[in-house]
């Protein structure tokens, strides 16, 4: 019951960042120096056929009612056409969503399950080579090209040692569709071969997006870690003799996991800004490759679509977040 | 001043900070002497397509182009653009920012929560992501780059001065001062801004780290100056197409983002350890 | 009588900015078995220092031990196989009380849940091996531990024992919580109990309730206590006998009797009519406590001495046996009631 209360009060939040979002997209879209309808209108329409083109999609109106329009067709899930492939860009970035989830829920699995015990283990170990190197490698992680890294992934591996793919998702057929989630799919209908085909083809892609979110999360738990060590419950446990590994991994990484929950909304954050260039470099047939072929195609609807989507899903994801921190502190369900 | 001398010399002491500042003295010293020590100044413009793709030599110390032209020289002009944009993006968003920070931090009631709630809507989107967009429609150029990153740089500073301005409101000293009469402008200008400086330099070298590489990509993803503009970026794109031969082509231009954007970060945090708490003193308190 | 707990020469330094502080200067103590022992003196005299020298939980990176014995039992802790020490005397033969209740339990976990992980490695009704995170718990043990902790917390007077393991820590006043503290030390069914300053962090009101159960229980199960404190009054009420220090080093110990009705040491004799007088006249020692990274030679107490010589400057006294049980460092003891003039 407590936790409908603080969701509603979360979600309260919710609206008006959003709508925010909205006006700045909206602002942005129509402060194009090109005339967009002439655009859409091609070089060859004359100034009359233009004018009645901006008519019908409604462009001579003024700009707030404009945006009342806007938000009235974004209500029904309408984002407008794509002004390249002529489809519903709804119905495009929702074809294209199940591959960018994968890719980015893998990397954020990589990152969490090796990033984590690698945070708590070099606080352990503090200022031993073992961390000394790791700082090393958590400080590239994060000045790191994204894109400069999948590219000498895929020069090392599969240009020149050709242990892996060097782009897309999936050669021939995709497994029954079940999620979209190829690695899902495919283990569900007990199709191991794609299986294996599916997650070489993750596998760069992965490493790639993994890199600055495991370089975030070490840093964060081993900060977090190193705090915790100095609490006084801690220094109980070890004046009554509690053995060592049961006060590190059940109490000190309890207590440091939860400030690391509130840094997953940080690491999606990092996951989806460099998921877009990640799957340029990779063709990764995601949303972001959308947006970037939108991009170089000057599909402005498009780019715009995908904005908005890329912002509601942060929004939306953040919003759980929140709600996650209340339930792992417990301290907060009570307050 | 002291405090100045305070911050050196503790930052001295610290081996990352020092191998930051280094970094980024390379940096700055490629940019400034680009015309003197590159190999080949006029490659920036002139092709010479009977040289392209030649790998690493004595003349050509990292190799040539697909155009021809040496990838040494125009990494170093190329240093120019790189700096250039991180100072201006970070240094409007501060304008930007600071301001919005400190009216929201000293005010309460609606105006705050409306500067901070619009704060937000730019930070609820990763920058890169809001950047493409505007950058995008804008037309791809430099100074549309640098408005780009500005734009959306802008909620880290007025979120970090709000804070502390907020924190800072509690102190007991700026009460006290409050009641002694001190109209509300002395005392931001001679309180509160000391206690803010901090944060606001490490904010602001680490910003530049953020900015280079979100600049990079915005480069790389066709948004940034067009050529012949040797933007590093957009030089790791037009690479692609010649791996895995011209290896030297894409690795170069990478390298150098990396050793920037990686001396911004060590010596934005060199400065955060020095800083904070050491400095967090304005002469009103001690005195 | 072979003492439960003899300290020997203990010496301990500490890093700190300005190079070491030597916080312990060749401590000695005894506790005797079911002999409830106060240590007293000032902030920074060294006590929390000694008590967690004892248990050996120093800072690693701070502290360093110089020198000395710490025997229990007859045996050296300092020079035996930090692991044996770790499973076999820590949290069984010797339990800790800590100083602050509200911070010593992790806020994360229910109270029942602490207690138990306590009971399944110290619980004196047996042993898991391997002692690693997933060592096996029988379930015979298991329930016959929970009875045992049920039965204790109700002697620490916890109202709804069986509730009271479900609930977090937060849950709980102060009061309360030190009670849970006292109960997991008791549980171990240990010899000896080291309490650091277990009241300071209470309200003064339920202070001397806390110090009362403790003493009535641990009296009742023959469990000695070794209890740093700067509170007189307290030492005054609860314990057999008190030992003084200052500055790393001990000055007196004696039975309580004895010790605040016949101080011999001068400080002692300084520190006791320091306490208020019924006018509330104020008597303090003049001079300031010593800086422990240059501290003064000899007996560190000598610069604010009145019967202060030479030899006090030069060579810190030995330990001179008074009368029984009363032993005092200093060249020139005082031998005259408390009161009668420094």
């Amino acid at each position: 019951m407590r936790l409908l209360a603080l969701a509603l009060h979360r979600l309260v939040w919710f609206v008006p960042t959003l709508l925010g979002l909205l006006v700045v997209t909206f602002v942005i879209s129509r402060v194009v120096p090109a005339d967009p309808v002439a655009l859409v209108a091609g070089e060859t329409a004359t100034p009359a056929q233009v004018e009645a083109l901006r008519h019908d999609l409604g462009f001579d109106r003024p700009l707030p009612v404009q945006f009342v329009g806007y938000l009235a067709r974004l209500a029904r899930g309408d984002m407008g056409v794509s002004l390249f492939t002529r489809r519903p860009i709804l119905d495009d970035l929702a074809h294209r969503l199940p591959a960018t989830i994968e890719l980015t829920v893998v990397a954020m699995l990589v990152s969490v399950l090796i990033g984590i015990p690698l945070g708590v283990v070099s606080a352990l170990w503090r200022n031993s080579p073992f961390d000394h190197a790791l700082r090393i490698l958590t400080v590239s992680g994060l000045a790191i090209a994204g894109f400069w890294l999948g590219i000498m992934l895929q020069l090392l591996f599969s240009m020149r040692l050709g242990w892996t793919p060097l782009n897309g998702r999936l050669p021939g057929y995709p497994p029954t569709h079940l999620t979209g989630l190829y690695l899902i799919d495919a283990a569900v209908t007990w199709d191991w071969a794609t299986f294996g085909v599916a997650l070489r083809h993750l596998a760069l892609p992965a490493a790639t997006l993994a890199f600055p979110a495991l370089a975030t999360l070490v840093r964060f738990t081993r900060a977090g870690v190193l705090d915790v060590m100095q609490s006084n419950f801690v220094l109980y446990e070890r004046a009554m003799g509690l053995p060592r590994p049961l006060i590190v991994w059940k109490y000190i990484l309890r207590s440091a996991l939860t400030s690391t929950v509130t840094q997953i909304g940080l690491l999606f954050g990092i996951l989806l800004a460099g998921a877009v260039v990640t799957e340029a470099v990779f063709d990764w047939p995601g949303i972001g490759t959308y947006a970037v072929s939108s991009i170089v195609l000057s599909d402005y609807n498009a780019v715009m679509g995908f904005t908005v989507w890329a912002g509601v899903i942060f929004i939306v994801v953040n919003l759980l977040v929140d709600l996650a921190h209340t339930l792992v502190d417990p301290r907060e369900r009570a307050s | 001043m002291r405090a100045v001398w305070f911050v050196v010399a503790r930052l001295a002491r610290d081996r990352s900070a020092l191998i930051g500042l280094v970094l980024i003295a390379l940096l700055v010293a490629a940019a400034l002497l680009a015309p003197v020590l590159s190999t080949h100044p006029d490659d920036v413009f002139e092709l010479h397509p009977s040289e392209r793709l030649r790998a690493p030599s004595g003349t050509h110390w990292l190799g040539t182009d697909r155009m021809g032209a040496d990838v040494y020289s125009r990494l170093l002009f190329g240093a120019r653009i790189t700096i250039l944009i991180g100072l201006i993006a970070v240094g409007a968003s501060l304008l930007i920012g600071v301001p919005i920070g400190l009216v929201a931090g000293y005010y309460h009631g609606w105006p705050s929560d409306l500067l901070m709630r619009a704060s937000d809507v730019f930070l609820a989107v990763p920058q890169v992501v809001l950047a493409i967009a505007i950058a995008q429609t804008l037309g791809p150029s430099l100074p549309n780059v640098i408005l780009a990153l500005s734009v959306t740089y802008w909620p880290w500073f007025a979120r970090v001065v709000y804070a502390e301005t907020r924190a800072l409101q509690k102190e007991p000293f700026v009460e006290s001062t409050a009641a002694l009469g001190a109209s509300p402008w002395r005392l931001t200008v001679l309180h509160v801004l000391p206690n803010i400086a901090s944060p606001i330099i490490v904010r602001s070298s680490i910003g530049m780290g953020f900015t280079i590489l979100t600049a990079a990509a915005l480069g790389f993803l066709g948004l940034g100056p067009p050529p012949p503009t040797p933007e590093w970026g957009r030089t790791i794109a037009e690479s692609r197409e010649f791996l895995p031969g011209a290896w030297w082509y894409a690795a170069a231009p990478g390298v150098a983002i990396f050793l920037t954007v990686m001396g911004f970060n060590l010596l934005g945090d060199g400065l955060r350890d020095v800083l904070d708490p050491r400095l967090r003193r304005s002469p009103a308190r001690d005195g | 009588m072979a003492e439960l707990l003899a300290v020997r020469g203990l010496r301990v330094d500490f890093a700190t900015d300005r190079g070491p502080a030597q916080v312990l200067d060749g401590i000695n103590l005894d506790v005797a078995a079911g002999e409830v022992v106060g240590l007293v003196g000032e902030s920074g005299c060294g006590k929390t220092t000694l008590a967690r020298a004892i248990l050996g939980v120093l800072p690693e990176s701070a502290a360093r031990i110089r020198g000395g014995e710490v025997r229990f039992r007859g045996v050296d802790l300092l020079r035996q196989d930090p692991a044996a020490v770790n499973e076999q005397v820590r949290g069984r033969a010797i339990t800790f009380i800590p100083q602050d209740p509200f911070t010593s339990f992790s806020p994360l976990f229910q109270v029942g849940t602490q207690i138990m992980d306590l009971m399944k490695w110290k619980s004196p009704r047996g042993r898991v091996r391997p002692a690693a995170l997933f060592g096996r718990y029988p379930r015979a043990r298991r329930r016959a531990d929970r009875e045992a902790v049920l039965d204790t917390l109700r002697a620490v007077q916890i109202p709804e024992p069986t509730r009271a393991l479900r609930r977090l820590p937060h849950e709980f006043s102060g009061g309360q919580r030190q009670r849970l503290m006292i109960a997991m030390a008791l549980l171990p069914e240990p010899d000896l109990i080291i309490a650091d300053e277990p009241t300071t962090a209470l309200d003064v009101t339920i202070q001397a309730q806390i110090l009362r159960l403790l003493r009535a229980l641990v009296k009742e199960r023959g469990v000695s206590v070794l209890f740093t404190t700067h509170d007189l009054g307290t030492a005054h009420e609860l314990c057999d006998r008190v030992v003084v220090m200052y500055a790393g080093q001990e000055m007196e110990a004696a039975p309580t009797d004895a010790f605040f009705g016949r101080p011999a040491h001068p400080y002692t004799r300084r520190l006791l009519a320091s306490v208020p007088g019924p006018e509330g006249e104020i008597r303090d020692i003049p001079g300031e406590v010593p800086s422990l990274v240059a501290p003064p030679a000899g007996c560190r107490f000598h610069p604010r001495c009145d019967h202060a010589t030479a030899e006090c400057r030069v060579e810190r006294p030995g330990p001179r046996d008074l009368a029984d049980g009363h032993s005092v460092r200093c060249h020139h003891p005082v031998d005259a009631p408390a009161g009668a003039g420094t």
